[in-house]
């Protein structure tokens, strides 16, 4: 089990949160003009990498924040968490 | 039945308290203390069970953990658990326990035959037999194999007993209490450091029990004793025996399995048997020790040969003599120790050594007490069928390849010493790359993945002196860093006997003329021949030889028999050990219960029970309940003698005739605040909400981005800022995280808050043509006309000085309201409301007439909204709006969402208004057609029609835009119906939606 610092929190097991998927992904404006790919990009396609990982996890059974990690998807190993508005690093 | 082979005195027991206990039927008698092990070899029996695939006799081979035969059938207060090692299970008044993989009985085993039919079963041979005929395998193989196989049977009643869970944080786990693990404990606790120390057996101290060595002036025990009552009292440590740590998981988390009560003969009142423990530790330190490696010989399976450190602390543990005639077989000083035990205690041994000429203190001392001992010579095979009888022994050439002649001499066990393995296994699981070490030709931990220091003999590191020189720095050092002290502490004076190197051979030749089975993994019964037959046919990596002959894959995991089969592999591959590697160590290091694991997440405690304020009122008035995710729902109220169609029938008809009333309480309800509010919902549902007046509610669909419908309700303005959410029971947690996910990530502009409601209200919907006049007995006050409340209007009221929120808002598409007081008031607002119905017949209703109602008006639910349907398959793209962006909205362009046969739900009538439909059946065109039939669309939904008194369906159909009128035919395989049907509209009651607004 993960331990997964909560930038609002602290130090709490992986079984306080939900994992939200790859946090570089942007959703595109409102009633933006877009290409299908563009949008096939935004709701489908997704990197498998294995290392370094910039991913988005709630803390559903804490503060309810979605925060942002930075995990090892192969080791597990956790360089940094982040506010939800914080600047990366 | 006299101890015949326990010593008058010694050992560790209590000898006052004597214990009976019953093995395969038979009474014996043992004393406090012993394991079921000991108490049997006092006994002098050693004949306990059957091999897994020769059905060879198997006795005892370890004294712990790393047993890989004596595995027996626990029977405790009237419950059974199979696969006990008897060499782990503490003897208690009353035990009982029959061997297992036997049939019909020990003595006489069926299975045997498999020895003399070795044909059948050598290396891969389940693979191969899989590619052979099939039938024969079905008549022929699987029938003799099921019925001789098997460790044990699992008991299939319910288990009473209680297991828990507990989380722990420390800054250090010590796992193993040897003198490596007392020693970094002490100097860890001195510091300040919160500090665990777990010991799997009974007894702490580990090596320290059975070695004669002494520490600052005191015995071995004598000191493991005094510090071990030392930290017991202090307030920064946790001193656990019977506690394996058994994984090592990420992030440092470990998991430790404590055996409460196993030793008991019933469970205490208000204890578990079994806890298991999630540690978080800053500092792991593990003090696990190291296993005697076997040395492998003919017949080497036989009861009676065992690991000399076995024999010697069954004499020195629990005062056990496993023979009275040994023969001590070794290739280091290890089993010296063993034999001049046995001289102590007036046993004559021999030893075999396998080196030419050793010489050390220990040796010195064997030859001084008159030892006969045999340089250059090793066991070649044993010889005795159920034990050990004689030994064919002989000399062995320097370069260990040419055996002299053979000589046989008596014995009655044999006891063999083949070096150490260290326990690496809770390194290697936190990701340690362990490392091949020479010397002692094991693997000990390389560098630390995760905080994990590893020391003493698991290191690889044999002597004491240097162990708790070692042990003590590293439990000062790693304390020292989390606590800040630094408490220096002196090391005691050490005396032990200083060894000679070991020999590196550990497999006697096979003689000539002769085909012994030289046995690696004696669980599995994987001999050196499997091994060599597998590398003939082409295996190569030790992961594939591993699967293949199945080495190491019984329940002990290998523990004594994987770096053997190594050592094999590299000799005749000519490698060297590293070269090949070894296999993966995985949790758990020993078997663990399932019951542990599960701990109390069984039965209604497997998940939270919620329950609405208006509970007890349903219980009281008979309903049968039904679960609705966590929470429990009156399914419906049983009068008399009704069955369930009986009653949901009577209540849906009373809602379309008179009023009813049903508990909403479960509903998901949000409380969205905020200047930014409608804006959110504007982009949340796929419909308008910019101008939605206060005290109006309107109905709204939201979608995932893919384009699916996620989840539908109504949300109410209560007032300029703030609104009033509802979802569907299911969804009420997704639909939170999916608002919270896109204010705090995606639209951080937006100016809103939302907290889930839920719990805060109790809702009942009032339903009916009669509900507005029942309204207005609860609302005297308020003008709740068409005029006053109209559909989908919103006003507060009190309800006899309760605060109340009235939603006009149907599901059941009659004339119906929603009434919601704060959830302490639920039980109050319901009575009242049964109270004043009377008068009009108002009666409660279920989930299950709250279904027909909703299927009959075609009102969409979980059951149509199934995560693979877009809005028009269910009829809600009316609600799309055309002018604005919104979740998901861009998705609905896909070319699959816009085809022109696209899905659509239609209502469903069985041409004989007769038989019932069942859920998830599909519909085709023509019930004829050779299979696979084509599928056209599925029963989404069924229910008895109380408006027509007919059967009725909700189906999504391809192309059901279009198929109205159309008859095609319901099948349902696994009921085995096929149905004539006609395909209606979905709206079946009120399709023009008048009563709502009446
Ligand atoms: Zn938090």
């Amino acid at each position: 089990m993960l331990h997964i610092k909560c930038p609002h929190c602290g130090m709490r097991s992986q079984n306080e949160f939900s994992y939200g998927g790859d946090a570089s992904v942007k959703r595109p404006d409102l009633n933006k003009e877009i290409s299908d790919e563009e949008w096939d990009n935004f709701v489908y396609n997704r990197k498998s990498l294995r290392g370094k990982h910039l991913e988005l996890w709630q803390h559903l059974s804490g503060c309810r924040q979605w925060i942002k990690v930075e995990r090892d998807t192969a080791t597990h190993e956790i360089f940094n968490t982040y506010k939800a508005d914080e600047e990366i690093s | 039945m006299t101890q015949k082979f326990r010593l008058e005195n010694g050992g560790l027991i209590n000898r006052d308290k004597k214990l009976s206990f019953k093995f395969n039927g038979k009474t014996y008698y043992g004393y406090e203390g012993d394991t079921l092990a000991s108490a049997l070899i006092a006994n002098g029996v050693h004949l306990v069970g059957r091999s897994f695939k020769y059905h060879r006799p198997r006795g005892f081979f370890g004294a712990g953990v790393d047993e890989p035969y004596a595995i027996v059938q626990l029977y405790r207060n009237n419950e059974t658990e199979p696969n006990i090692k008897a060499t782990e299970q503490e003897l208690f008044e009353g035990l009982v326990a029959k061997s297992v993989n036997c049939w019909p009985s020990v003595n006489f085993d069926i299975g045997a035959i498999n020895n003399f039919l070795k044909i059948f079963l050598p290396a891969g041979f389940y693979y191969k037999t899989f590619m052979w005929p099939k039938s024969f395998w079905y008549r022929v193989y699987e029938p003799f194999i099921r019925k001789a196989a098997g460790l044990g049977v699992a008991s299939t009643k319910h288990d009473k007993e209680r297991y828990e869970h507990k989380y722990e944080y420390c800054d250090l786990l010590i796992a193993g209490s040897g003198p490596s693990g007392l020693a970094s404990a002490y100097a860890a606790a001195k510091n300040g450091a919160t500090v665990i120390l777990a010991e799997d057996k009974p007894r702490f101290g580990g090596s320290l029990l059975t070695s004669d060595v002494n520490i600052g002036n005191q015995s071995g025990e004598d000191w493991a004793n005094s510090i071990i009552s030392e930290l017991k009292e202090m307030p920064n440590v946790v001193v656990k025996n019977r506690s394996q740590v058994f994984g090592y998981y990420d992030h440092n988390m470990l998991v430790m399995s404590e055996k409460v009560s196993d030793h008991l003969p019933k469970t205490k009142k208000h204890h578990p048997k079994q806890r298991l423990w999630y540690i978080r530790a800053k500092e792991v330190l593990i003090s696990s020790g190291s296993i005697e490696r076997p040395l492998v010989f003919g017949n080497n399976d036989t009861p009676g040969v065992m690991l000399s450190s076995a024999a010697k602390e069954y004499l020195k543990v629990y005062g056990v003599l496993v023979g009275k005639n040994p023969l001590v077989f070794t290739n280091n000083d290890s089993g010296y120790e063993t034999a001049i035990e046995f001289k102590k205690n007036g046993v004559n041994p021999i030893i075999l050594d396998s080196r030419v000429n050793p010489q050390s203190e220990i040796i010195d001392e064997a030859i001084n007490l008159g030892i006969k001992i045999k340089f250059s010579h090793v066991v070649v095979a044993a010889q005795g069928y159920k034990k050990v009888s004689s030994a064919d022994i002989a000399k062995i050439s320097d370069d260990k390849k040419q055996l002299g002649a053979i000589e046989n001499i008596n014995c009655d066990c044999i006891c063999v010493s083949g070096f150490w393995t260290p326990t690496i296994h809770l390194a290697s699981q936190s990701g340690n790359k362990t490392k091949f070490k020479e010397e002692i030709d094991a693997f000990v931990p390389g560098t630390s993945k995760q905080k994990e220091t590893t020391l003493g003999a698991a290191n690889g590191i044999f002597t004491l002196e240097e162990t708790l020189k070692d042990s003590f720095i590293a439990g000062q050092d790693l304390s020292k860093k989390i606590t800040n002290n630094d408490n220096k502490i002196s090391f005691p004076n050490v005396v032990e006997k200083k060894s000679s190197q070991h020999d590196k051979f550990w497999c006697v030749p096979m003689p000539k003329g002769k085909s012994y089975k030289r046995f690696l993994d004696f669980q599995n019964d994987v001999a050196v021949s499997d091994i060599e037959i597998a590398l003939k046919e082409g295996y190569r990596s030790i992961e594939h030889v591993k699967r293949y002959t199945t080495l190491g894959m019984a329940t002990d995991q290998g523990k004594t028999s994987n770096l053997n089969g190594l050592q094999l592999v590299s000799d005749i591959e000519n490698k060297v050990v590293p070269a090949v590697g070894h296999t993966t160590f995985r949790p758990p290091y020993t078997p663990i219960s399932i019951g542990a694991i599960v701990g109390r997440e069984v039965g209604k405690h497997s998940k939270p029970t919620r329950k609405s304020p208006m509970h007890s009122w349903h219980e009281k008035n008979n309903a049968v309940f039904v679960d609705a995710g966590v929470w429990l729902r009156p399914r419906y109220y049983k009068q008399g003698s009704e069955t369930l169609f009986e009653a949901s029938k009577r209540e849906a008809k009373n809602v379309r005739t008179n009023v009813g009333i049903c508990d909403v309480t479960t509903l998901g309800k949000i409380d969205i605040k905020g200047p930014d509010a409608a804006e959110l919902l504007n982009r949340v549902y796929t419909n308008a909400w910019l101008k939605l007046p206060v005290g109006k509610a309107r109905y709204g669909v939201m979608l995932r981005e893919d384009g699916i419908v996620m989840d539908d309700g109504t949300t109410t303005r209560i007032s300029e800022n703030h609104y009033h959410m509802t979802t569907t029971t299911a969804q009420a947690a997704n639909v939170l995280s999916h608002l919270e996910y896109y204010l705090q990530l995606v639209w951080p502009e937006l100016n809103v808050n939302v907290v889930s409601t839920t719990e805060q209200w109790a809702g009942a919907a009032i339903a009916g043509p009669k509900s507005r006049k029942l309204l207005e007995k609860l609302f005297p006050n308020n003008d709740v006309s068409n005029e006053g409340l109209p559909f989908m209007g919103y006003m507060e009221s009190e309800l006899f000085g309760v605060k109340a929120r009235i939603f006009r808002i149907s599901f059941s598409g009659e004339l119906a309201y929603e009434v919601n007081v704060e959830s302490d008031n639920g039980q109050f607002m319901w009575e009242k409301i049964i109270e004043l119905g009377q008068e009009f017949q108002v009666q409660p209703y279920g989930t299950e007439a709250l279904s027909t109602l909703r299927i009959e008006m075609g009102h969409v639910a979980g059951s149509e909204l199934d995560g693979r349907t877009i809005s028009y398959d269910t009829s809600l793209e009316g609600l799309i709006s055309k002018k604005k962006d919104f979740i998901g909205k861009r998705s609905l362009n896909r070319e699959a969402f816009n085809s022109s046969d696209r899905q659509k739900i239609v209502g469903v009538v069985p041409l004989d208004k007769k038989t019932s439909i069942p859920e998830g059946s599909h519909l085709v065109k023509d019930a004829q057609a050779p299979l696979p039939n084509k599928k056209l669309g599925h029963i989404s939904a069924s229910c008895w029609s109380v408006e027509h008194d007919n059967p009725f369906s909700l189906a999504i159909l391809k192309d059901g835009k279009n198929m109205i009128g159309e008859k095609l035919f319901v099948m349902s395989p696994l009921k085995n119906k096929v149905i004539p049907v006609e395909i209606v509209s979905s709206h079946y009651v009120d399709p023009k939606g008048e009563r709502v607004r009446s």
